[in-house]
């Protein structure tokens, strides 16, 4: 592991970098063991007909995964996504161009696959399955955020995420897994939230915001869990009942719904938005972990399923959940399954039900990240572009100093905060930092213009990442706010009920 | 008969039923493998409609390429401008008689000058490939073969300008080919370069990266409704492993 390296210098005027050959091919996160690996029904080391059953296992996802037949069949090796990765930029290695990393992978394909490459290997650029090559994928399959940057660029729509999807579900099925996302995965199916925080302790948690919101508006806010027959179930990430700046956002979902007189629980059976099951590529764990919302939502006879501020959540929740959970036919078929809580937030904005007192976000001047989940794999409200607009809106509505950030880097072009896509742990400190470089760039650029002191974001990866990243760029940690802690801060609550 | 156009004839069968099978079993393929998920990439369209307007942009205005980098969408959107003109142009050869449309001089003219475009578009792509330094890296030699046989095909047709051989000859030969009545091909050596090496690219073409054609068709990330949570999307393996809760 490396121990020391460089922040990437923050350029006035980014220009594509020149490649630097094999600049990250020391970083790898740590390797699962056998106790994580098998909770989740995979080897837990190296098998030892390891190529052999990697090879089966491409074949069986080539013909379970359109997108991976077409996506290493299609590309014309153009070049257009190779400028267009955080990870590149910030690290100049060029197997983290996306057709650098997808290359891993096709030429592989190509190999075992393909006619020239089994005839003529040198030519189309095929290559053995050997130890490097996959040392190679284990490194920079883990160095892909699965943000989808490349996708929209592509004139292909070739989305480097569902290769390394794939990537990482062969090598789990041989044995080679990532302790960071198969240990997590293996506490949800266990406890029900990626912390493991058991329901006695999360009750004790919420109990202690009651009190703390209680002190601070004298308003009687509840956090309901377990609370059979509500309106609302809300499924956060688990990060948002303790950590800074999550939990301000989730204070904020708890006054709107009292605000709005909406009756809400928590689960403590789905106690967890986060599904990294999407991460490994596993359809298998993000389906059970999916199941875990549809059961709670069935025992607590529920009318709506809400979730809280979580990028890849509710890339899964929004693209997914129908498909690994559904049909959803037991729920209010008044409102969309799932429901984002922008959504509701914005309905209410929209009814005249919430008022804010704008001035009280004052002290900050502000932007907002386009978590790239959120961006470019959900939509909100219904609408085309419902993503880009309704968390703006909200934050206009709550705020009165407001700023975009480059265009090339908002909207569906904006960048992964570095942390995305399984990548959130510290033995990837240097990866997170170096793939940052873009968005802090952007954001650096703003505060220099506008004087912004402030970023909103909708995702709990995006919130951690930066609010450990910051420094390195020398900002402060609480310079990363949470969308819903300005609908918090704003939002005019009733004291008449206390 | 020559031996010249009993190979050539041969040759054009063979060649035609290696792209002609291949691209229809490939897309067979495509067609078959579920993509189990809703993966469409913004601006995702709600409706089919909306899809098929949105692929049509691809197709025809190069959209995505054009957002990622303005000289290689320049440089390729003019060779495979070309590259209809030229082919419009040589359908003259294949009916008979001919299209009135084909025949008419705008299609002609824009036809041969699509030679000279096509080979500053394809130049251009060869210069980016070689003289940019992520481009190169990503390149192998089928990626640089691949472009000098289209440029090949480009220079060779054009040199038919200055070596010009029995055109209604030629196209008693493909007519011939297509109806069964065979005819002799001449044998002019430019012109058997040029034949040589479309049947070279008909060959190659379902066994290469030229699959980026029926490609864009079947991509998860263009060609999907974005409806998940109105219309439940289930693929057939998946189906298997709905519990009956």
């Amino acid at each position: 592991m490396a121990s020391k390296f460089e922040t990437p210098e923050v350029r006035k005027f980014p220009v594509i970098p020149k490649l630097e050959n094999s600049a990250t091919s020391h970083l790898s996160p740590f390797k699962s063991k056998e106790e994580f690996q098998s909770s989740l029904g995979y080897p837990g080391e190296l098998v030892e007909n390891w190529q052999e059953k990697a090879i089966d296992k491409m074949g069986d996802l080539l013909g379970k995964y359109r997108s991976l037949r077409v996506y290493l069949d299609s590309c014309i090796q153009c070049g257009a996504c190779t400028d267009k990765c955080h990870y590149y930029q910030g690290t100049k290695d060029p197997n983290n161009m996306p057709v650098g990393r997808q290359n891993l992978m096709r030429g592989v394909y190509r190999r075992y696959f393909t006619l020239p490459g089994k005839y003529f290997p040198k030519l189309v650029g095929a290559t053995d399955l050997t130890k490097e090559v996959l040392d190679d994928w284990y490194s920079y399959y883990h160095q892909c955020s699965q943000c989808r940057r490349c996708a929209v660029f592509c004139p292909i729509g070739i989305d480097t995420a569902e290769i390394s999807m794939a990537a990482r579900e062969v090598m789990d099925s041989i044995g080679v897994g990532q302790k960071y996302c198969n240990e997590i995965i293996g506490k949800v199916h266990k406890i029900g939230n990626n912390l493991g925080l058991p329901e006695p302790a999360l009750a004790d948690t919420l109990e202690g915001l009651e009190e703390d919101v209680l002190d601070d508006t004298e308003v009687d806010v509840k956090f309901p869990l377990d609370v059979k027959d509500s309106e609302v179930l809300l499924v956060t990430p688990s990060a948002d009942f303790f950590a800074e700046p999550h939990v301000d956002g989730l204070i904020g979902y708890a006054k709107v719904f009292h605000q709005a007189g909406i009756s809400w629980t928590l689960s403590s059976h789905a106690s967890e938005a986060a599904n990294f099951g999407m991460f490994i590529g596993s359809y298998d764990n993000m389906k059970k972990l999916a199941m875990r919302i549809r059961e709670a939502a069935l025992e607590l006879n529920v009318k709506r399923i809400v979730f809280g501020e979580c990028g890849h959540a509710w890339r899964v929740a929004y693209s997914f959940l129908n498909t690994l959970a559904g049909p959803f036919d037991f729920l209010d078929p008044r409102y969309p399954v799932p429901q984002h809580i922008c959504e509701i937030t914005n309905g209410l904005i929209d009814q005249n039900v919430l008022h804010f007192d704008k001035s009280a976000n004052d002290d900050m001047t502000l932007t907002y990240h386009d978590s790239c989940n959120v961006a470019r794999a959900s939509s909100m409200g219904g609408i085309m572009g419902g993503q880009f607009t309704i968390p703006r809106k909200i934050i206009q509505t709550v705020a009165n100093n407001f700023y975009d950030m480059d265009d090339e880097t908002i909207r569906e072009k904006t960048y992964c905060c570095g942390g995305g896509g399984g990548l959130l742990t510290d033995d990837l400190m240097e990866l997170r930092v170096k793939g940052a470089l873009p968005r802090m760039e952007a954001l650096k650029h703003l505060i220099e213009e506008k004087g912004v002191t402030h970023m909103a974001a909708i995702c709990a990866i995006c919130k951690s990442q930066f609010s450990k990243v910051f420094q390195y760029y020398d900002l402060e940690l609480d310079q990363i706010v949470s969308l819903h802690q300005l609908v918090s801060n704003a939002l005019i609550m009733n004291k008449k009920e206390v | 008969m020559s031996f010249v156009t009993i190979l050539y004839a041969a040759l054009f069968y063979f060649a035609a039923t290696i792209l002609f099978v291949g691209l229809a079993y490939r897309v067979y393929e495509y067609a078959k493998i579920p993509a189990p998920l809703k993966i469409p990439t913004p601006p995702a369209p709600m409706t089919q409609r909306g899809v098929a307007i949105r692929i049509f942009r691809e197709v025809v205005f190069f959209e995505s390429l054009f957002s990622a980098t303005k000289w290689t969408w320049l440089f390729s959107w003019i060779f495979h401008l070309a590259l209809l003109l030229a082919a419009l142009r040589h359908l003259k050869y294949f009916t008979d008689p001919v299209w009135f449309w084909v025949s008419s001089e705008l299609v002609q003219v824009a036809g041969h000058y699509a030679a000279y475009l096509m080979l500053a578009g394809l130049l251009g792509l060869f210069a980016r490939r070689v003289f940019v330094d992520r481009v190169r890296y990503i390149s192998s030699p089928s990626d640089y073969l691949i472009l000098v046989l289209i440029i090949a095909i480009a220079g060779s047709g054009l040199m038919m300008k200055w070596f010009p051989s029995d055109i209604l000859a030629i196209k008693l030969f493909f007519v011939g080919l297509l109806t069964f009545n065979f005819s002799e091909l001449p044998s002019d050596a430019v012109l058997l370069i040029h034949l040589s090496l479309v049947i070279a690219l008909m060959i190659i073409f379902p066994y290469s990266k030229l699959l980026h054609a029926p490609g864009l068709f079947f991509s998860p990330t263009r060609n999907q409704v974005d409806n998940a949570r109105s219309k439940r999307h289930v693929a057939d393996w998946a189906k298997r492993m709905e519990s009956t809760k």
